[in-house]
């Protein structure tokens, strides 16, 4: 480890500190309704959206209704991704005459980008159309972003409101989402990408002779305006196959923390915009408090890990970090970092193999996946999953000290804590059943891409991944058959268990009277609550993923450390 | 949920519109007309002719060159199939090709030394692991310096012009804090071909 690679990691985190409460401030007006400076060009497109989609804006919907909006959304966004996939070959924009995609392969892909995860069983530059990218997978990552950042909202109401019935517009949240806070930051930030190299155009591959005489072909693409989205919505997926890491998509030092930045910006915001519309931004510097914490001692040990090295790679004669699966321009401490934040979050972008980190080095993403992504989390579902947590905290809190436990206000009785534990359930059971499933069937190891420990390790990943809907993978692991189904209906479930149990807390909580904090009352916005929070929720992953990770990562380090090789 | 249904219908057409295709478009427009440059791939001339991009690694083989880091990309440096080797740290196919590696370089660069290592030197950890994307265009200050001597036999040239073509070109971290330092190897070779 060096002090500049702390530095960056420092840098990077005082800019998130310093642009939480401006985005946070911005989302919570977008949300209230507000007129804010970029209305007078906004609005219109706005009515434009209502106008057209038959939405009625001024509609509020109970926690049910707005569930099932979100649903049928995302029924028809599958239909019509599928159904692009299936016939790029026949659609413009596509002058490298990519043939149409597997209808297995389109169904994983489908499910994978409605549920903002971005698993891709796929290469983009060889199974893609520049119709299919733009059209088809960066459409996803606008909405299925913005339907994130709405279930927050709709929670963060339920969790504000009291003794009412709704939690707003599901339509016009998602309108607002996208116009307002998703689009401007892209425009932006994407130009930002396409100065420091990022292509962005509808060329062919272009064949270029070098001056040795090796022959290449330089890919093209809109594919700035898709990086951009991809890491502000938390989506991940990248536009080529090796991701974030391809100097195409992240060319410079600069253009990697920018991204980093983008990954943090919505998950850190809208815990200000929690404070906000709760009336205490306490409460929100608390998650925050709780995420900054969480996030640095995940960094400290991947970063220990890979600037270590490994050490079977000393043995041969070769001194440093591992280099393996990293860049020149990012080395060790910048590719531990982006790790950390990738799936701090759900954005499950990449500039580094992950697979070939160190093994206690990606055990940290493993387990920032198992922990649920609340550290900071994906645009939209690092919030409501943190107040799941905090459900929960508030409860085990009550539990110690012998009093009915309270949220703002609010008691919270046995729906609320069924509802935030059944959200916090849908984790360990979608990720630990279908590993074990998968290490007992012949399809299950048929495609490890390593063997030992590792190659458990990469299935773990695979559904600790695809449950989190972060998308990030140990890439070793291929597809087939039993893969396409079961993490596609890993990525669904993971994604829509959540949303309805989160929701029909948020409904629970919204029907509920709030009393004034009395004497007694357990404060939600102290350290002793940041404290209890990050207790809970190492304790519910320790708990419940300790065996798992043991057998993997931990087992895989052991071996490496007595010089075996598998 | 048939009256969901409609309005789900309606706004995904009308946001593929927006998102799909309007946006796209304009920020092609907008980066073609101001930095159509970076927008069209960062293509590189040599004497009149495309020779690649600038941030795209390329292949390199013969002594005369500085040479890449090892690539899973395709059959090297293709970036059709961008990726990394995948393999674990504890993968014996890992340390088997590593230990190829480090002996094909000692090979070649039999008196290959960087500025932080005195008397025998083993290449540098980037000469001999794989990229993570398989196009990686730069390799370290060290690894191009380690190079040095090989090539400046190759082109009968004194070392001393070879060293300050690495030192002309080395770009050290971005606000002295971001990243890591390093060499663009396109840009070295071709201003290996200036020198005659």
């Amino acid at each position: 480890m060096t002090l500049t690679g702390w530095a960056q990691t420092l840098v990077f985190f005082l800019i998130v500190l310093a642009m939480t409460k401006p985005l946070g401030l911005y989302m919570a007006g977008i949300f209230e309704g507000e007129r804010t400076f970029l209305s007078p060009v906004l609005e219109p497109v706005e009515l434009l959206v209502y106008r057209l989609g038959g939405v009625r804006q001024d509609e509020e919907m109970t926690w049910a209704s707005y569930a099932l909006a979100l649903l049928a959304f995302s029924v028809v966004g599958f239909l019509y991704l599928y159904l692009v996939l299936r016939t790029q070959q026949w659609l413009p924009f596509n002058p490298q005459h990519v043939g149409n995609m597997s209808p297995e392969l389109a169904f994983n892909t489908a499910i994978s980008f409605l549920t903002n995860t971005n698993w891709q069983f796929y290469s983009g530059e060889t199974a893609m159309s520049y119709f299919a990218q733009m059209a088809g997978l960066a459409w996803h990552n606008f909405v299925s972003a913005a339907a994130g950042i709405a279930v927050a909202i709709a929670v963060v109401r339920g969790v504000v409101r009291s003794s009412c019935k709704t939690l707003g517009n599901f339509w016009v949240d998602l309108t607002r989402s996208c116009l307002y806070v998703l689009l401007p930051i892209a425009i932006v930030f994407g130009l930002f990408l396409v100065w420091q190299g990022v292509p962005q155009n509808f060329n062919d591959y272009r064949t270029v002779r070098s001056v040795s005489g090796f022959v290449q072909h330089i890919t093209g693409g809109p594919m700035a305006s898709q990086e951009v989205i991809k890491e502000l919505g938390t989506n991940g997926g990248g536009f080529v196959n090796a991701n974030s890491a391809s100097p195409n998509e992240n060319p410079t030092p600069l253009s990697d923390l920018v991204e980093m930045l983008l990954i943090f910006s919505i998950g850190s915001g809208l815990t200000y915009t929690y404070g906000r519309m709760a009336k205490d931004t306490r409460q929100g510097w608390a998650l925050f408090g709780a995420m900054a914490i969480l996030f640095f001692a995940g960094f400290a040990a991947t970063y220990a890990a890979e600037a270590a090295g490994n050490p079977l790679v000393h043995h041969i004669g070769v001194a440093g970090g591992n280099m393996e699966g990293k860049e020149c321009r990012f080395g060790v401490s910048a590719s531990a970092l982006f790790a950390t934040v990738t799936t701090d979050t759900s954005c499950g972008a990449v500039n580094a193999m992950h697979d070939s980190f160190m093994p206690l080095g990606g055990l940290v993403p493993l387990v920032n996946m198992q922990l649920g992504e609340v550290i900071f989390g994906g645009a939209g579902s690092g919030l409501y999953g943190m107040i799941a947590f905090v459900v929960l905290t508030v409860f085990i809190a009550g539990l110690m000290v012998g009093r009915t436990p309270e949220l703002l206000g609010k008691k919270i009785e046995r729906r609320e804590v069924q509802f935030a534990l059944l959200a916090i359930l849908v984790t360990p059971i979608l990720v630990l059943v279908p590993t074990a499933i998968a290490v007992l069937v012949p399809a299950g190891v048929a495609t490890l891409g390593n063997a030992g420990p590792h190659g458990f390790s990469e299935i773990l990943y695979a559904f600790s991944s695809t449950n989190a809907n972060n998308g990030s993978a140990f890439a070793g692991l291929g597809p087939n058959g039993f893969y396409y189904l079961m993490t596609a209906t890993n990525m669904f479930f993971g994604r829509f268990a959540v949303i309805i149990a989160v929701l029909a807390l948020a409904g629970a909580l919204a029907g509920k009277k709030a009393a004034p904090a009395g004497a007694g009352t357990f404060t939600t916005n102290s350290g002793v609550f940041v404290g209890l929070l990050i207790g809970v929720i190492l304790i519910v992953g320790a708990l419940t993923f300790l065996p798992a990770d043991v057998l993997g990562p931990v087992a895989e380090h052991l071996a490496l450390m007595n010089g075996r090789t598998f | 949920m048939i009256k969901h249904l409609l309005v789900a219908v309606r706004v995904t057409l009308v946001s593929v519109a927006i998102f799909g295709f309007i946006y796209p478009l304009f920020m092609t427009g907008v980066a073609q007309l101001v930095f159509p440059w970076q927008a069209n791939g960062s293509l590189v001339t040599a004497s009149g002719r495309v020779v690649g991009s600038a941030i795209i690694g390329q292949l390199w083989t013969q002594p005369q060159y500085f040479h890449g880091r090892p690539s899973a990309a395709g059959s090297g440096y293709d970036p059709t199939q961008t990726g990394g080797t995948n393999l674990a740290p504890s993968s014996k196919k890992l340390i088997d090709t590593t230990r190829a590696t480090i002996a094909r370089l000692e090979r070649e660069n039999p008196d290959g030394t960087y500025p932080a290592c005195e008397a025998h030197c083993a290449p540098p950890m980037d000469l001999v692991t794989s990229s993570a994307s398989g196009i990686d265009p730069d390799i370290s200050p060290d690894g191009a310096y380690y190079q040095a001597a090989r090539i400046a036999r190759a082109r009968h040239l004194e070392l001393a012009r070879i060293y300050a073509v690495i030192a002309a070109h080395e770009q050290g971290r971005t606000f002295g804090l971001l990243g890591e330092p390093r060499v663009n190897v396109l840009e070295l070779n071709l201003a290996l071909e200036a020198l005659r």
